[in-house]
């Protein structure tokens, strides 16, 4: 379980983040919505220990992350596993060569397990016969996937993933959200999901959390997000204008 | 401050080691062509002006084979080759270090728990320091092999008279001071480009704005170095 505690993260020119206090569980879909700009990217910047927080604390399963030394952060940062909004694929390795990289940095398997396990990631994400392609040589959905093949490849016990589906049509968005929901059961892993993508929150969300301005607004499960009577949220949930005559049905 | 991350205790040595030679390969092999080229040149330009000059004669010939090798070694080679590598090597890493951080491939280095700084920069330094004294001594045998050439070719000089020159007062210690100027400038053109590309903030403008400014700054330096170093050491 991942805990945040009172957490505030200010910068120079604003207050984003004011007094966040949020829970994320194993074998969950968390997810993370608010309005662009509402401080999603930086919450989770702040829990992967990307930025600094202000005040409050950052736990993994008890473990009081940002008040950690360098070397012990580093040991529970193999642990986690982020998928970027790009991806952020190394550009000059192959598929393979990304999805191999945290293996070969922090395992001592040889050259043929690597590339076994791999090949494993790869499958899952169904990937085959890319691998010895370059990122500038596949799509954005691939690139999505290799993501996700390397960030399960040391088996992380907690993935974040920022806007998964951004940029994505709305079948290969599918695809990625279930392939994360899938993996996220799999392996009993704690995923944090920052989206705004209505269909992501009803198709795979498990608890929600809604992020108004720096504050958390909302939680709950998320087939409760449709009955809400907080009129914010109605607002966000209800801001594409085909779902009018569902809207504020109490 | 970056300095400290970058010579910090590396995690795994063998990745070092294939980025390293990895870095060996696209900066300094790369860079043969274009030193091999321009030095060739350089040194037949300056023997040529060296003996449009000497219309003198009372001022031996050989002095052309002297000039031609004391300006290739003492300056050409270190210092105005290593200025053509600022801004071709520069700029190159520059523009790959700031955009792994504009797209956010440093954070995901970050996450995994690598330390970006020393894993990216250092292999660079090290490449550097280790290529580039041997790009400048390439430099200064085809830079007065070009001259030689020039020289014979135009029959201003007689090959015995230009190797006479070339031998006349010939001490070890300028190749020893062109060498230890080199790795001075190799450091410093890695080190400076790293910097502004690891601090690249914002976008794809940005990346190509922090290039330049690799390529300024790492100019100025060496053009100032040059002449610490000089003063230390010839004066
Ligand atoms: N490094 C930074 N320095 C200063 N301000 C920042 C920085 N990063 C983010 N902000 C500010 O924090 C606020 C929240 O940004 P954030 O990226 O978290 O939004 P978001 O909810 O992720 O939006 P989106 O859905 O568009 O990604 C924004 O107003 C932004 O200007
Ligand atoms: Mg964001």
């Amino acid at each position: 379980m991942i805990e945040a505690r009172n957490i505030s993260k200010s910068f120079p020119d604003k207050q984003v983040l004011k007094d966040v206090s949020v829970e994320f569980y194993p074998g969950k879909t968390n997810l993370v919505i608010g309005q662009s700009g509402s401080g999603k990217t930086v919450l989770l910047k702040c829990m992967v220990g990307l930025l600094e927080v202000d005040e409050g604390d950052i736990m993994f399963d008890g473990r009081v992350f940002n008040k950690m030394k360098f070397r012990e952060k580093k040991e529970i940062r193999k642990e986690i596993g982020m998928l970027f909004q790009g991806g952020a694929l190394f550009d000059s390795q192959t598929v393979e060569e990304n999805v191999m990289f945290p293996l070969s940095m922090f395992t001592s398997l040889t050259y043929r397990e690597k590339r076994d396990r791999a090949n494993v990631c790869l499958d899952r994400v169904n990937l085959c016969g890319a691998n010895a392609l370059y990122p500038s040589e596949i799509s954005g959905g691939m690139k999505k996937r290799v993501a996700i093949a390397r960030a399960i490849a040391v088996q992380p016990k907690y993935l974040f993933c920022d806007e998964p589906n951004s940029g994505l049509d709305p079948m290969t968005a599918l695809v990625i959200d279930m392939l994360i929901k899938e993996i996220t059961v799999e392996y009993n892993i704690t995923t944090v999901i920052n989206t705004h993508d209505m269909n992501s929150i009803l198709e795979i969300g498990d608890t929600v959390t809604f992020i108004h301005h720096g504050e958390k607004w909302w939680q709950g499960p998320s087939d409760t997000i449709l009955d809400t009577d907080n009129p914010e949220l109605q607002d966000f949930v209800y801001a594409t204008k085909y779902l009018d005559k569902y809207h504020r049905k109490r | 401050m970056l300095m400290f991350r970058v010579f910090a205790r590396p995690e795994k040595g063998s990745m070092y080691w294939k980025e390293i030679m990895r870095e060996i390969d696209v900066l300094g092999i790369e860079s043969l062509g274009i030193t091999i080229i321009i030095s060739m040149f350089m040194g037949a330009v300056i023997t040529l002006q060296t003996a449009s000059d000497l219309e003198n004669p009372l001022i031996p010939l050989y002095l052309i084979g002297y000039t031609t090798k004391q300006s290739m070694i003492l300056e050409f080679s270190p210092t105005i080759l290593s200025l053509i590598l600022a801004g071709k090597v520069g700029s190159r890493i520059a523009s790959e270090i700031g955009t792994m951080q504009v797209t956010e491939q440093i954070d995901a280095l970050e996450i995994m728990g690598v330390n970006s700084a020393s894993f990216l920069i250092l292999p660079k330094i090290i490449a550097s320091v280790l290529i580039n004294p041997f790009l400048v001594v390439v430099s200064m045998f085809v830079g007065i092999g070009g001259g030689w050439i020039i020289a014979v070719m135009t029959n201003l000089v007689s090959p015995q008279d230009f190797q006479y020159g070339l031998l006349y007062e010939f001490r070890m210690f300028i190749v020893y001071y062109a060498l230890i100027k080199t790795v001075v400038f190799a450091f410093i053109i890695a080190s400076v480009s790293a910097y502004h590309g690891y601090y690249t903030v914002g976008g794809a403008l940005e990346v190509g704005r922090s290039s330049t400014k690799a390529v300024v700054h790492s100019s100025i330096m060496i053009l100032l170095f040059n002449l610490i170093i000089t003063q230390l050491l010839l004066i």
